[in-house]
């Protein structure tokens, strides 16, 4: 029985259960419904809840338990002699798993039968052969031994799952029959029923907290792992980036660093002008009319996914500065460059300084505007005198983030900024940051064992503690400014 | 309303400026206008934005067909003469493509279209890599086509389409190998004879992707079930994860160490960059859990925990906006707190958990970064299966095909990148639409 039939036939084993249960509830009440303690359907549910929660609890245990139990028991079947020269234990069992399968499929396609299984000898017949017939393949030739375990697999495999279908199924069955027989007029369905929901509520608020833990765990292992195999010192301190993957590379973070930087420091000196500019406009002197037309306009940009910017950085902006600046002036012929990639994410910038800081202009109080005009000052006096240094740390707090989301922008340089890990000051030049060289290290064939895969998470884990310091102090600087005027 | 302006009045001023008023009126107006040219600039960087990949991709949905009349010869299709599909599958593509190209000259002949000056080469070339395959599925599919001579519709070569569309000129075809201004010649007397036409693409959206070497068939099909599977995924994972946590944090969970935490989890992880979810999809759902590369599950998995602070922030923002007269109402007359909470506020909250959760899921849509990392790169040719198997299929995603095709080397692919773009911004502009429509239809103050 397969898990999806298993889990069909507790479902209904359970909405059964809620049919009965709600009828049952009526009845011991006469049929009035005044005299219940919880309305007929939460008796149901109630019903529902324990046929259902406790099997699908220990079906999902008990699939995530079997394998390592017959995992363990099937590698001591291996004898150190199966194992041949550069293989290793997980790569035989790989193979034990595969013939099993192997031979699973033989048998639903007809090519074998049980007995025949059970009779077949791996230094008589060509097992390999045979499951390639049936289109399987394994990796090399099949010793006695590893058929042995394979059978003994497929054999502990199958006693598992009627097992397991049995014992969910009589844990339904029972778990129903147990609240159907508790159903009196007095019970009290519905604080069961409310208590399930309210754990499921908990539950799922705890998806943020292991989405985090999963991320830290995810980085933090695969990163140790990588410390082991590459000093950490020359990974942090080293100015030179060239994986080879013969081995033997150079992994030094810090021309990597330096591009991230560097594309950073051009978008914020893009993006914090405008951005600010435009949020003190359209907050102090724009009518109702152009406010209401340019903040939506702005705020699209912040709508437009980033592969459209990265496409617009390689098909436009980098062939027009190369064509009209960097050529001419002789300074650079690549057309990925740090200004391109550093201007397009400027572009994409703009809504996130502009939003957060009209959102902090907005909340200066209007009396210390009144002040300041009450005092002979102009407009622009009083923005530059009174309302910028009364909302500095949101705006602070606003470029920040702002910065935050331009160390960890991805598809703009990916497609913007070159591949070439560089320490050099000329922004038209091609450089690369942490970000694309996450990508190129884990796209295409990787393999999870060489330093030149692993450094992505080193990149990855440093990624994400600046990134989440810089949004840590960024709203603790957000925080402490809006307490000031509440 | 400031000093300044008090200073000049109608006509003669009746007060001289002082200098050190007309610097600062000055000063005003600069300030002024330094905020001017920062709204233009991020009004006009919009604009230039749109316009480079609407001028650029538009052309994407046009492409130049061939449509020629072949003779499908048995003699040649069906040695055996059973007309039975698995015989005939023994021709391959190469013998379909010898068909083509004598059909090709055949119809130049009748139509009186010289091809002198042309190699024979170039001749063939005029017609798509990918027809004989197209051919050769057509007859496989109806064998009883075999012996009839049919009028056969096909994509033009990629040089060809660029050279209708402006792409390809005279002069970069003479140093280019894959073409000639001779077989560009003869392109122009096929499109006057009524060979060549352009027509609406519909290949273009519904096609599978193709290789570097006919980019004139490349299609979005498989990228738009991809990402239709994905945000099917997302929205069925994320919307009651995101309501119910929701729910839990504003209308139940005490003030405690327990709910701080959760609360400043999905701060952060609103501000994480999209590239560490990737990571994160990578070690845990494919090298830990097992789940196959390039499929709709993982990427689906990855952008729910994505999704889920946006939709977490939003729907706690519409719970919040329910006043408290709702809950107290409800408890009033004997309602648990639940079901004051399920029956009574939820409802009213609903129009802004859709709103939020649409705009999830158009930002879901749009992300690329985390799906490189789990192998939604990969080059797929067939379409993945209904769902649900079709969920552990390789499949391709809008923004991923996007990149995919910036990738190849064929400037053909430029089109058609800008023209994906486009096909993904009439997805994300819809659901914005809608969700504003929800927004102004049952918005309701109190």
């Amino acid at each position: 029985m397969n898990v999806g039939l298993l889990t069909l036939i507790v479902l209904l084993i359970a909405a059964a259960g809620y049919i009965l249960g709600r009828r049952r509830s009526l009845q011991t009440a006469n049929g009035d419904i005044r005299h219940l303690h919880s309305l007929p359907g939460y008796h149901g549910q109630s019903v529902f809840l324990f046929a259902a929660v406790p099997a699908f609890l220990v079906m999902i245990v008990w699939m995530l338990v079997q394998p390592l139990l017959i995992e363990s028991r099937v590698a001591g079947m291996i004898q150190p002699s199966d194992i041949s020269e550069g293989s290793s234990l997980s790569l035989v069992m790989a193979d034990v798993r595969r013939i099993a399968d192997g031979l699973d499929v033989a048998v639903s396609q007809g090519a074998l039968t049980e007995d025949q299984i059970s009779n077949m000898r791996a230094d008589l017949t060509n097992i390999r052969g045979r499951l390639a017939e049936v289109g399987i393949a394994i990796g090399s030739d099949v010793t006695q031994d590893v058929f042995l375990a394979a059978k003994e697999f497929r054999a502990m495999n199958r006693i598992g799952h009627i097992a397991m279908s049995a014992v969910v199924l009589l844990l339904a069955l029972a778990g129903a029959g147990y609240a159907y027989s508790r159903i009196a007029p007095r019970y009290r369905a519905r604080n069961v029923s409310e208590w399930a929901i309210e754990a499921l509520l908990i539950i799922s608020s705890t998806v943020a907290i292991l989405t985090t833990v999963g991320i830290v765990l995810s980085l933090v292992f695969e990163t140790a792992h990588f410390f082991q195999l590459y000093p950490a010192q020359e990974f942090f301190f080293g100015p030179i980036w060239n994986p080879q993957f013969r081995g033997g590379s150079d992994l030094g973070i810090l021309p990597l660093l330096w591009g991230t930087l560097y594309v950073s420091l051009v978008a914020l000196a893009f993006a914090v002008p405008v951005g600010l500019l435009a949020a003190i406009y359209l907050a102090e002197y724009a009518s109702k009319t152009v406010r209401g037309i340019a903040k939506p306009a702005i705020e699209i940009l912040a709508g437009i996914p980033t592969i459209v910017y990265g496409l617009f950085a390689l098909i436009t902006v980098g062939p027009l500065l190369r064509d009209y600046f960097a050529q001419p002036l002789g300074i650079g012929s690549s057309s990925s460059s740090v200004m391109t990639a550093g201007l397009v994410m400027g572009i994409m910038l703009i809504p996130f300084v502009s939003s957060l800081s009209d959102d902090v202009i907005n909340a200066v109080p209007q009396s210390m505007r009144d002040g300041s005009y009450g005092m002979g000052a102009t407009q622009s006096e009083t923005v530059k005198k009174v309302i910028l240094p009364a909302a500095l740390p949101g705006i602070v707090g606003a470029i920040l983030l702002a910065a935050s989301r331009a160390i960890g922008e991805t598809m703009i340089v990916v497609m913007g900024a070159g591949a070439a890990a560089k320490l050099s000051l000329n922004p038209f030049e091609a450089m690369t940051t942490i970000t694309v060289k996450i990508v190129s290290q884990l796209t295409g064939d990787t393999e999870f064992a060489s330093p030149e895969t692993l450094v992505a998470f080193a990149l990855g884990l440093s990624l994400f503690v600046v990134t989440l310091g810089l949004n840590i102090v960024a709203l603790y600087v957000v925080r402490k400014y809006r307490e000031q005027y509440e | 309303m400031s000093v300044a302006n008090a200073t000049a009045g109608a006509g003669r001023p009746r007060l001289l400026q002082a200098d050190r008023t007309r610097r600062r009126n000055a000063a005003e107006a600069r300030f002024r206008a330094y905020g001017i040219a920062a709204v233009v600039i991020a009004m006009l960087a919009l604009v230039f934005l749109l316009f480079s990949i609407l001028s650029n991709g538009l052309s994407a949905f046009q492409q130049t067909f061939l449509t020629i009349n072949v003779h499908l010869d048995p003699a040649v299709l069906d040695k055996t003469g059973s007309r039975d599909p698995e015989e005939m599958k023994k021709v391959t593509t190469i013998g379909y493509g010898n068909l083509l190209k004598s059909a090709l000259t055949a119809d130049l002949q009748a139509r009186g279209i010289s091809t002198e000056g042309v190699p024979s080469k170039e001749v063939d070339d005029i017609v798509s890599k990918e027809a004989p395959a197209q051919l050769r599925n057509m007859v496989l599919a109806d064998p009883n086509l075999l012996g009839q001579t049919i009028e056969f519709r096909t994509y033009a070569s990629g040089r060809i389409d660029g050279y209708f569309k402006g792409r390809v000129t005279m002069e970069s075809a003479a140093l280019d190998k894959n073409t000639s201004p001779e077989q560009l010649e003869l392109a122009n007397r096929m499109r006057t004879a009524g060979l060549l036409d352009m027509a609406f693409n519909w290949g273009f959206i519904f096609g599978p992707d193709s290789s570097d070497l006919r980019p004139e068939s490349a299609g979005l099909g498989i990228a738009i079930i991809g990402s239709a599977y994905m945000m099917l995924i997302v929205l069925v994972l994320a919307l009651p994860i995101g309501v119910a946590a929701s729910i839990y944090l504003e209308e139940f969970a005490s003030q405690n160490r327990f709910t701080d935490i959760i609360e400043v989890n999905i701060a952060n992880l609103a501000a994480v960059p999209s590239i560490v979810f990737g990571i994160l999809g990578l070690s845990l759902f494919i090298n830990f859990a097992g789940l196959p590369q390039s499929a709709p599950i993982v990427g689906a998995l990855v952008l729910t925990l994505m999704t889920l602070p946006t939709i977490i922030i939003a729907t706690r923002a519409s719970l919040k906006a329910v006043p408290p007269s709702i809950r107290e109402a409800a408890l009033g007359i004997g309602a648990s707190k639940m079901q004051s909470v399920f029956n009574h506020v939820l409802p009213l909250a609903m129009p802004g958990i859709l709103t939020g959760t649409i705009i999830g899921l158009a930002q879901a849509l749009g992300e690329t970064a985390p799906l490189l990392l789990i192998g939604m790169v990969a080059f797929v040719r067939d379409f993945p299966a209904p769902p649900p198997e079709g969920f552990f299929d390789p499949a391709s995603a809008l923004p991923v095909q996007v990149y995919n095709w910036t990738q190849r080397t064929d400037p053909a692919f430029v089109e058609r990148a800008s023209g994906a773009i486009i096909v993904l911004l009439v997805f994300l502009l819809t659901m914005n639409i809608i969700a504003i429509i929800l927004r102004r239809r049952f918005e309701r103050r109190w």
